[in-house]
């Protein structure tokens, strides 16, 4: 058996090496998940050791990229979780009609399923127009995928009764295109999706945001990474912004929950007070 | 950044296991992974936990992620411990029963619960591995490691995982499971050190503190060395 100490040793190596030599920062993710991840991508590009993985990864930039990818890449689905985009359409969506324009930031948009379900929702409230929405992911390989909104058939029957049951009434086979295996989404829910490269723990604030979707992503932080982020989200954030996280993350040991009021405990809807 | 193994892996030794007696409250956690039929067999097996039982527990049930999650409310009917779903980040707490989220892996660091969203592992998620292999990692022999009924291979890897880093291992009897296959995959991928029936399972937590490892297997029986 591995000694778990030199293991340990190996792995912040690792991560100090990956954060200089390509600035991307996982030092501070949640350990057990990474550790996870790292092992997946060792298995895939069969090294034994991460040591001998690092090697590689700090030479080679395609094992990197191919790291990095086993790092974002989550499995969801459109409409995954219709409680939430029910709550969007009952709470948020009377109070972004008030607006004269929206700006929406998915912030670790991944491969984009929510961005077009957002899409979709909005275009029903006849809102679409009004509203940009930022799509964002550190990783490019992740979001060329979200751009293109080519997903796997198979996942399309959940799609539509997730999609029912947030509310929807549509066909939902009106918003995409049926190709061999795949759907293609339609090209008119992404003319008001700007995608673009954004590390939440690298990068800064770059505009500010009438609602702030960012589900799921921090589970992957430990906690001062993630009060780090919600400073980022802050400072992207007017009074009277809104900000949803993942139905399972809570703000409840943030020093930030004072700055939010509950607009729903169950979707984890916050708006911004002060 | 010396977080891992810090917590559990070179634990002190209680006076009683110094002279190679361990009881239930020497652990620093009991994992149950159930699937189909598991329900029914949770509600049997909580039953069994006394309200003063302090050893944490953590729950896999497999379920529908789309399912409207009603097992908080249908296991808690059957404890007077604290039942809870676990959400992102929190502290694992003694005398508490949790049960991982539909729809994400449950994972453990340190003190605390993490979930992630990784595609499913085992064909499940929340998956019965991810938790026992975190949990193994984490406080290496102070793990109980569970399996109930189940119709799939989920848990085998995990429990062999608790196995090897020294903790007890016991698997429903596949006779008495309602779906027998995810014990039979247990049983044939570590030497499990119980083979129970869920009244002996219960019986073997509930004697927390007060009866001594090995625990007399009644009800159940002993696991036969392959």
């Amino acid at each position: 058996m591995l000694n778990p100490k030199i293991e340990q040793i190996e792995f912040e190596l690792l991560l100090e090496g990956i954060y200089q030599a390509y600035g991307y920062d996982f030092r501070d993710y949640a350990p057990a998940s990474l550790r996870r991840r790292v092992q997946k991508s060792m298995d895939n590009l069969g090294v034994k050791t991460i040591s001998e993985f690092q090697d590689k990864i700090l030479h080679e930039k395609e094992s990197f990229v191919h790291f990095l990818n086993t790092v974002s890449i989550d499995v969801t689905a459109m409409f995954r979780d219709p409680d939430f985009f029910l709550a969007v359409r009952q709470k948020i969506v009377p109070i972004i009609r008030e607006l004269p324009s929206v700006r929406i930031w998915h912030a670790g948009c991944a491969t984009g399923e929510e961005v077009y379900a957002m899409a979709i929702l909005l275009q029903e409230e006849n809102l679409y127009n009004k509203v940009r929405i930022y799509a964002t992911d550190m990783n490019a390989v992740v979001l060329d995928k979200a751009k293109n909104g080519i997903y796997p058939l198979k996942n399309i029957q959940d799609c539509t009764a997730n999609y029912h049951k947030s509310g929807g009434s549509h066909e939902f086979s009106t918003y995409y295109t049926a190709k061999y295996n795949n759907v293609i989404m339609k090209p008119e829910l992404k003319k008001n999706i700007v995608w673009a490269q954004h590390n939440l723990v690298t990068d800064r604030s770059f505009h500010e945001f009438d609602l702030i979707l960012c589900r799921n992503v921090m589970i992957y932080f430990e906690r001062p990474l993630q009060e780090h982020v919600h400073q980022l989200f802050l400072d992207s954030m007017p009074i009277g912004g809104i900000l949803g996280l993942g139905k399972k993350e809570t703000m409840y040991s943030s020093a930030f929950r004072p700055n939010y009021m509950e607009m729903d405990g169950n979707a984890k809807l916050f708006r911004r007070v002060k | 950044m010396n977080r891992l193994h810090t917590l559990a892996a070179d634990p002190a030794p209680s006076p009683l296991e110094r002279v190679g007696v361990r009881r239930v409250n020497d652990f620093a956690i009991v994992l149950i992974g159930s699937s189909k039929g598991g329900l029914a067999a949770l509600q049997k097996l909580l039953g069994f936990l006394p309200a003063t039982f302090k050893t944490p527990v953590v729950i896999v049930q497999h379920r529908m992620e789309s399912a409207e999650d009603l097992l908080v409310e249908l296991l808690q009917k059957n404890t007077e411990l604290y039942l809870k779903e676990v959400e992102d980040k929190d502290i694992i707490n003694r005398g508490v029963i949790y049960l991982a989220p539909a729809g994400y892996h449950l994972l453990i660091e340190e003190d605390h619960f993490a979930l992630s969203t990784e595609g499913p592992v085992s064909a499940s998620r929340p998956s019965i591995d991810v938790l026992f292999e975190s949990a193994a990692e984490e406080f290496g022999s102070k793990v109980v490691g569970i399996i109930l009924t189940g119709m799939n291979r989920d848990g085998a890897q995990g429990l062999k995982k608790i196995k090897e880093a020294g903790g007890i291992t016991l698997v429903q009897d596949p006779e008495e499971a309602e779906a027998r296959q995810m014990p039979d995959a247990a049983i044939a991928a570590s030497k499990v050190d119980y083979i129970l029936a869920l009244e002996g399972i219960g019986r073997f937590l509930n004697s927390g503190g007060a009866a001594p490892f090995p625990f007399p297997p009644n009800g159940g029986k002993l696991s036969v060395p392959q």
